[in-house]
Order: structure tokens, then sequence, then C-alpha cells
């Protein structure tokens, strides 16, 4: 099993060092090779289950409730500048 | 000591004025502080607002006021929200993060009394069977602190066996409740998917985390799950179905109630101990008048494989927030993306990088169908082979893990096998069926071993009957591990 | 060479409700930043969404405006990528079971009637609005998790005009329906383009090439004229196109290439375990059906073909769909709507706009402007006396009639009456007399006048006339 580590760390954004690349890559492969083990099974016709407790049209009213107050919204955020959270400068 | 009381002795002894909410909470504190250092199950608490709490209590109850849980100490786990409070999931990368609100749970809890304090130990995420990966350190097991408590709610099980609580909230995702629940004698109940609302649980694994209560015993479970179910307006996936008064189904009787034994979980490295003591608790059962019934759940061997790949998947979007924009320990990067990969980089501890990179391959374009959906499928399968098994049977018994606690560091370097000792856990998260760990006996080194009740969807009040009817008809409850 | 364009849109239109998608947070433009955010719509760990009710029903009711089908299984999937302002960086959308699928918009266009298929419109969440500075970026979370219906076209369109009457047709269709107020200005209606250009009489597609940043519809339609011919110069010589996304610079009137990683399409969209699908129930569609209201276009013929109206009076109608509702409420099964509407259309319409008076606040009944006509109609009052009495209505919400009475408005039609208005005028204008028995006709008009004056303009003017004429000639 070989696994492009690259690509998959870059869409979950995730930096690792060399170190932590030698060492996940073959437990990854390990574990990606245990799982090949639901390739036994035949799912032909099997509805997949995405939710374990059946349920449907579950909704809310559209209704007001509370929302936190700018300074409560902000309190956790590592920088802000005039009410936004700011980020390094977004290039297209 | 207050501390060491169950939940029903000390609303008991409240009541009658032998002990205030003060003394109790007093105990715990004291407690923690005497033995704390070595266990590492608590992460953080505050006294002096943990007393202010207990005061209110006390007040409380001198004029009149009552609350299933009123004036009673109750540790959380990590994950949970509690507002005004850090919420850190034993990570890193939450850095000095501050919750601005409390989760479903927490405001039934206060609703009915509970003292909230002290956030417990777990694994990073409730990514672990072991509460080994905690940007906080170890938590051990106080039968030997030499062994690993279980996990991912091994600061929850502590906690609770050790006195320093009189209960706790934990989270089951694949069995980290009932698993740490074994490993550290106490009583462990993963509720039915959807019985318990999870707004203000950090999510894991959506589809498969549950809050429950770890206790001193049934009763107690009982009392929790009572007080925390229930339908809820900010989860979509909470049920409506009525919550029936669980207390009063401990009839201390089991007559008549079938119990199956799965055929497919004599599995290999399945230990002789765990094995002998559940077959003796599966007697004692019997000899009270419930029916054995062997049955077969043939998709069992296909279960750690569909998890590990529906949890990771699910955990790879869960955890996307974490990237120091809004909150956590933001590293920084000349561009968004360089800010985000170093912030998770550097913030997630290696067991929870793994499974989002595992989550994330699976999810990814053309592995999709052979991995997500796949697993999708054999899940259906798993849960037809326990809504065809309880057809036959009420509750199935198995053991809750192979074996008793192992030795910390012992598996870390390992993943896959520490994900294959959750064999016996995880398919009820997969079905959404409720179970319960209870002791059932020790190791000949003095490790405690848990016998694991599953039930039908909803049918917490047989399975907390059996559990009931089998801890009273023994003892193991009533020993403590020495620790001072 | 000859080419042709494939166009295809994808609009995301905000939904008007109430709160947002999935939190009590409001749905409101110009708050203060990061003031309508909770838990669930800043992404903080723990938080829940709970779908709103409304956005599914003004999906369906918008699926039904758009002649889609609104099958009776749509549910949530996670589409998964990092950006700033994506709050729990996966977007909540519907990937293969949307709210509604398989449409159309039918509108006016180069002298027929122009169709474009809706592939499908389905709902999903906004996310919040970035700010750029010189050094660093700044987000708001206001408008994250406000609900949005993206619609999709299939490339149906074959020009920039086509897209531009497409989409004026569509902001129509969904204020008319009540679903969004499409404010460009707000952000509440944002378009993107896919375009691909090929020889004509070719089958197979060009390459696709996705246009974004149009902050209006004709930058929309200019972005469209100036890819087109970017393309056909690209092929012209001898280059290759590629498929890519462009970013429209208004300012500078051209697309630029995007700087794309290669793999920021991996969106690893998977079913989200947090929501449960949605199944309406066939009650549920017919309490939603109830809100459908008749498109622009549907309108405005039926305006002309049954009230007989000029294609202008109909478009002024149809345009503004309350004072097009009013008239159908007043004129009702009257005898004479196309005079109604004309009321409607000059005088009413007029009168709002000069007082700043809503039709819902109107005095006067439903009866009274058909009641007014209907005096003119019958010969009771002259059509300047109307528009007094109209003016009092307006003023006062008496009945036309009533206004009639109380100021002795009604039309003098006995010559008895009028002889003595007639000859006064006659006597005091010998000018005008000498005019007129020399033949000039129109000498006889300003005679009318003068009755008219003198009666206060009570006096029916054909009555009048044919007096006139009589005396001066007896
Ligand atoms: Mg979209
Ligand atoms: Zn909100």
């Amino acid at each position: 099993m070989n696994v492009d580590l690259s690509r998959v760390v870059r869409l979950a954004r995730i930096e690792l060092t060399s170190e932590e690349e030698h060492r996940i890559s073959p437990q990854l492969a390990a574990v990606l090779r245990y799982v090949e083990k639901l390739k036994e099974l035949n799912v032909e016709g099997v509805e997949p289950t995405a939710h374990a407790v059946p349920l449907e049209n579950v909704l809310r009213e559209d209704e007001l409730r509370v929302s936190l107050t700018q300074e409560e919204a902000l309190s956790n955020a590592p920088k802000t500048v005039n009410g936004l959270f700011v980020v390094p400068k977004i290039v297209e | 000591m207050p501390n060491s009381l169950t939940i029903h002795r000390l609303i008991e002894r409240l009541n009658s004025g032998d002990v205030t909410s003060r003394q109790a909470t007093e105990a715990c504190l004291n407690r923690i502080q005497s033995i704390d250092r070595e266990l590492n199950a608590f992460i953080g608490f505050d006294s002096e607002e943990a007393l202010t709490q207990a005061d209110v209590a006390d007040k409380t109850r001198a004029n009149g006021g009552e609350g299933a849980l009123l004036g009673v100490p109750i540790a959380i786990k990590d994950a949970i929200a509690v507002k005004d409070h850090p919420l850190n999931c034993a990570s890193k990368i939450l850095g000095d993060f501050v919750s601005p609100y409390d989760a479903t749970v927490i405001r039934k809890l206060r609703n009915a009394g509970a003292i909230v304090f002290g956030r417990v130990n777990m694994d990073e995420f409730a990514m672990g069977s072991s509460t080994e990966n905690s940007s906080h350190g170890p938590s051990r097991n106080p039968w030997n602190i030499k062994h690993i408590p279980g996990g991912s709610s091994g600061g929850s099980a502590v906690a609770v066996a050790a006195d320093e609580c009189v209960a706790s909230l934990g989270s089951d995702t694949g069995g980290s409740i009932r698993q740490p629940a074994a490993l550290c004698g106490c009583v462990g109940l993963k509720p039915t998917y959807g019985r318990v609302s999870r707004y203000g649980l950090v999510a894991f694994a959506s589809s498969l985390d549950q809050i429950g209560p770890l206790t001193k015993d049934v009763r107690d479970s009982a009392t929790m799950l009572q007080v925390i179910a229930g339908v809820d307006d900010r989860d979509s996936t909470s049920v409506s179905e009525a919550v029936p008064d669980y207390s009063s189904n401990l009839t201390g009787d089991v007559k008549g109630l079938r119990i199956g034994l799965p055929r497919e979980y004599q599995v290999d490295g399945l230990d002789s101990e765990v094995k002998d003591s559940v077959n003796s608790a599966v007697e004692c059962l019997a000899e009270r008048g419930a029916e054995i019934i062997e049955i077969s759940l043939p998709h069992t061997e296909y279960a750690i494989a569909t998890y590990y790949i529906i949890a990771t998947a699910e955990a790879s979007a869960n955890l996307a927030r974490f990237e120091g924009v809004r909150y956590g320990a933001r590293v920084n990067g000349s561009d968004p993306q360089e800010m985000n990969s170093k912030t998770r980089g550097i913030g997630f501890g290696e067991e929870v990088k793994r499974r989002i990179i595992l989550g994330t391959y699976v999810l990814s374009s053309g592995y999709y169908d052979a991995y997500y959906l796949r697993a999708q499928k054999v899940r259906t399968l798993i849960r037809e082979d326990y809504l065809k098994a309880f057809e036959e049977v009420d509750l199935i018994a198995s053991p809750t893990t192979p074996t008793p606690a192992f030795k910390i560091g012992e598996k870390v370097d390992d993943p896959l096998q520490m994900y294959l000792s959750d064999i016996f856990t995880i398919s009820c998260n997969l079905a959404g069926l409720c179970g319960i760990s209870i002791p059932c006996g020790f190791s000949k080194h003095g490790l405690p071993i848990g016998l694991q009740l599953q039930g039908r969807p909803f049918g917490e009040p047989d399975l907390l009957r059996c559990a009931h009817t089998y801890e009273q008809a023994t003892d193991w409850r009533n020993k403590k591990p020495k620790l001072d | 060479m000859e080419y042709e364009a494939v166009i295809g849109l994808e609009t995301h239109v905000q939904l008007k409700t109430h709160t947002k998608m999935w939190c009590g947070c409001a749905n409101e433009y110009g708050s203060e930043p990061n003031t309508n955010v909770c838990p669930v719509c800043l992404g903080l760990p723990g938080a829940l969404p709970v779908p709103n009710a409304e956005a599914l029903r003004k999906t369906a009711l918008t699926g039904f405006l758009l002649n889609c089908d609104v099958p009776s299984y749509a549910k949530w999937d996670r589409k998964n990528y990092f950006y700033p302002d994506n709050p729990k960086n996966y977007q909540l959308t519907q990937l293969d079971f949307p709210s509604t699928v398989s449409g159309c918009v039918e509108f006016e266009f180069g002298g027929g009637v122009g169709k474009v298929r809706v592939n499908r419109a389905h709902l999903e969440e906004d996310v919040g609005k970035s700010f750029h500075f010189s050094d660093f970026s700044g987000v708001d979370f206001n408008r994250a998790g406000v609900p949005l219906l993206e619609i999709v076209t299939e490339p149906d369109i074959s020009s920039p005009d086509m897209a531009y009457e497409y989409l004026n047709a569509l902001k129509s269709i969904l204020e008319y329906g009540g679903v969004s107020d499409c404010d460009m200005e707000k952000g509440q209606v944002r378009c993107d383009v896919n375009i691909s250009v090929r020889q004509k009489g070719d089958t197979e597609l060009g390459e696709k090439v996705e246009i974004k940043n149009m902050n209006s519809f004709s930058g929309v339609r200019r972005a469209a004229r100036y890819e087109i011919s970017r393309q056909m110069e690209v092929i012209e010589s001898g280059g290759e196109l590629v498929q890519e996304t462009r970013r429209w610079d208004d300012d500078a009137g051209i697309t630029d290439g995007m700087r794309t990683k290669e793999d920021a399409h991996d969106y690893r969209y998977f079913p989200d375990p947090d929501l449960m699908p949605h199944r309406p129930s066939e009650e549920w569609l017919a309490a939603v059906r109830e809100e459908v209201v008749e498109l622009p276009l549907a309108r405005k013929r039926r305006f002309m073909t049954s009230f007989q109206l000029p294609e202008s009076g109909a478009e002024v109608l149809v345009a503004d769909a309350r004072l097009g509702d009013y008239f159908e409420e007043v004129s009702g099964e009257g005898k004479n709507p196309k005079l109604v509407a004309n009321w409607v259309i000059n005088n009413l319409r007029a009168k709002l706009v000069e007082t700043g008076i809503s039709i819902a606040d109107l005095k006067f009944s439903s009866t009274a402007i058909p009641e007014l006509v209907g005096l003119v109609e019958e010969g009771q009052i002259s059509s300047s006396i109307a528009q007094e009495i109209f003016a009092d209505m307006f003023e006062t919400g008496k009945d036309p009639k009533v206004i009639v009475e109380e100021k002795g408005l009604s039309q003098m039609s006995d010559s008895g009456d009028l002889e003595a208005f007639c000859r006064d005028a006659i006597e005091a204008n010998p000018g005008p007399v000498d005019d007129f028995r020399k033949g000039k006709e129109t000498a006889l008009n300003f005679l009318k006048g003068q009755v008219m004056k003198a009666s206060r303009g009570k006096a029916n003017p054909q009555v009048v006339g044919d007096l006139l004429v009589k005396i001066l000639n007896g």
C-alpha cells in the first residue's frame, strides 16, 4: 500500500516533520492494509448507513435567538482589529 | 468520607443534614489534592467556584429546594463545553480557549443541582484507548499506576474509581466510556445514539459519539441518565422518544430476560481471566432467571475496519475548524494556508494527526467508494446483525475488553494493536445501541475486569435492570483501590 | 471561422429568512461585524446545526417558481475546504440529493421567448466576508450560515445578452415569489459564469472556463463578452484553452487566471452526520404550493389578453408587483378593466409616489376606483371632475358617489339647465361668435370651454357643444 502522504497532508493542512512522516507513513499503510478486509464482503445492493438512528425532517422554526456579543465572539481570537478576526493576508 | 459515597447515599446524607454539599465538595478537592499528582485525572478545576456552587446548593436545600443531583460534585470530560471555563480536549491546539456557552448536558446537570466542577483528562480529542494521548500527560490506573486507565474517558473513570468526585461525564465513540470504566472498576454507560444531546460535546465522530455517565454503581448511572437524557432542539440527531423512569426499573429481577452470547466474541487474544470472570457473571444472571442464548453476529470481524474508516473520515472534517483563525493556539504563517498547516502540525498530537490523515485519505478523490462508502454499507450489515439478534434476545453479554489494563507505553508505537483492543465495544456505536460496563472481577494482579451488556436502541431500562441485578448479587463495587 | 459560445450560470441567492440556516442568529445585512454570530455559525467546538424550516420552504417554493421537481428525499453533505471565511472549514450543501431539480426559466429575449433549463437549485450556507488590508485580512462572520440557494443552469445560454436577460428574469421571479430581495449591493445575489467557445456546428463542448467576481448583472455580461473574444483569439492564434478559473477585473475589464492549486478541488464530500435527511410530505408540499405566485412573464401576458391592456401598461403592473396585485383586486369582475388600469397606473401610482403612502395604507375602499370609472362612463361626471374626486377620495377615503353628492359635482346634462350658461357665453364673447359664424370651427371649442368653466366642469361637454351649435345656428 503506497500512500501519497504529501497530497493528503496538503488537503488536511497538517505540516509534518520528516520524522513524523517517516513514522506515520508505515503506520498508515498498516492500517490501510488492515481495512482492506472490507473488500472480502459483497456489499452489492446494501444501503449505506450514515446515521445510527434514522430520523428525518428535524427542523427548527425561523425564530431569533440571542447571539453572542462582539466581545464574546472575539474573546478567543488570536488576533482582532475593529471587530474582525485577523488572519494573514489572503492572496487569490 | 462523602467523596467515596454514591450519588444516592450522598443525597440521603445531604437530605438528612449529616453532611453538606460544601463538605462533600471539599472532600473531593482534598482527595484530588492528595492523590491526583499520581493519577493525573484532572486537567484543571476551580476550587473556589466549586465551593460557591456547593454553598448555593446547600442554601437551596435549606430553603426546601430539590434536585436529583442537588449538591453532588460531578467531574466533566475535557471535551464538554462549560461556560466561562477552559475547554481543551487534552490538546495543545485549543490554546487558552474558554467556552462562551454551556453544553446541553451541563445545563441539565445544573438544573438538577449538580456541582459542575473540574475538567478530567482524556485522549486528545477522544482519540485513543489509554489516555496516553493527552497534552496533559497520561492518567494512571488507580489499581496500579503503572497501567493505563483506559480511554478516551480515562480521567472520568479514574476520578470516579479513586473517589476524586462522586460521578463524572465521559463520551463514548467506540468504547470510550465503557472501556475505561471496565479497566478502572466503575460503571460506565453509553446511552443509545440520540438519547443524550451532543450539543456542546466537541465532536470526534458525529454519528458515533454519545455522552454518558461514569458512576460508582448502577443506580447512580440510572440517576445520571435520567438527568441528561432527552431530545434537544439544538441537536438534530437527538431523539424525541419519551424518557422512561430508569430508577423504577431497578427491580433486582431478571427472570425471563433473554441474554445473548455472541459466538463471534470468542476471539484470539481474549484473556482467560477475563473470559472466566465474564462466564461466571453470565452464570450468576442465569441463576437468577435470565435465559442464556447463543447468538451470531456474523460481521463482527469487520467492525474495527468499518469503525476506523467512518470515525476518521468524520473526524477529518470535524477537526478542520481547529486552524487558528477564530480561536486556539495559532502558529503564524505568511498566508492563511501556511498558518493553518503550521498551527495544526504543531497543535495536534500524533494520534490525532494520524487519524485526520487517514480520514482525509479515505474520503479523497478516487478512494471514497472503496473505503468510505463501503464502510457505510458494512455498517448497515453490522447494524442488521444486531437488530436481528435483538429479535431473539433482550441483551447481549460479553467482556468489555479482551484484557485487563495494559502497561503505560506498551502499545503506543503500534496504533493498529491499540485499535484492535476495541473489538467488543465498537459495534455498539456503529449500530447505535446502548451499552454498559460493570465490574465483574479482578485479575490475579488485582486489575479490574468489566462485564459489558449491550441493549437494543432505547433499551436502557432492561440494560440497567440487568446490570443492577448482577451488581447487587456481587460485591465488586465495594472494593476500592488502595491509594493512600 | 464562425464560433459560438456555450454559457452556463451558477447563481447564489440569499434567502429571505429572519434567521440563519442552522442557528437563531439574525439574517441581517449591515450589522456591526461579528455581532450576528453564535457558537454554531462561528464554528465553535461542540456546536451543532439545526435546519431552518423556513429556508426549506422557500427553497421548495423557488423550485416550484423555476418549474423544478421537488424530490421526496433531500440530504446534507459536507464540502471540505479550508478558507478563513469558512468557519467549520466545510460548507454544508446538497451534493447528490438536492432539494429541487430539473426546471427552467422562460423570459422575453430577442423578440421571442428565451428558455434556460435549470439543472438544480440546492440549499447551502453562506460563508463569512473577508476584508483585505495592506498586510493582513480580516473576517466578519455575520454572513456565515445565511441560507444560500445555488441555482445551476444547463449550458443553454448562447450569448452574453441572453445571460443578462436570464439573470434579470431570475431576479424578478425570486423577488416576485418573496424568496429573496436579490439586492446585489448587499451581496444577496452572486453569479459565476462557465463559458466555452466552439466552432459553430460542433457538438463537443470546448474547455470550460469558470469566471468569478462579477458584482453586477452588467458585469456578468461584460465579463462574458470579454471572455468569449479572449477564447476565440486563443483558438485563432493556434493556442490551447485550458479548463481553469478566472477572475473578472471590473476596472480593467479583463479576466485573469487565478492561482489555484491542482488538488484544491478535492472537496471530499460526504453525508453530514449531524443533519438528518428531509423528506417533504405531500401536505408540506401542498402548503408550499399555496404560496406559488404567477411568474412575471405569465402575468404580463395575462394582463394583455384578459384585460386588453397595452404592453406598456401590463409591464408597469408587472414590474411593480404590489400595484399589479392591487389592480387585480380592484378590477375584479369590473366592466372596464382597461380604464381601471389607467387610473391605477397614471393617477394612483403618481399619488403614491408623491405622498409616500403605501398601497396597504390606502384610505379609500377597493371599489372606489371602479366606481369612479363607472361615473365617468355613465356620463355622470366629466373626467376633469373625476380627477378632483380622485384627489378627494385619496385624501379622505370617501366613496366617489358620496363626494359627488356632497359637492354637488354631478354632471349637468339637462339642456334646460345648460342653455343659460351657453347664452351667457355667447353674449360675453362676440369675437369668437363672429369667428364661428365665419366658419372657424375651433371657435366653438373656446365657447365650450367657457361654458365648462362657468359650470365648474360639471356641464356635459357633449350636450354643451350641441346646444351652442343649435343656438348659434338658430
Ligand atoms: Mg455552492
Ligand atoms: Zn449563529
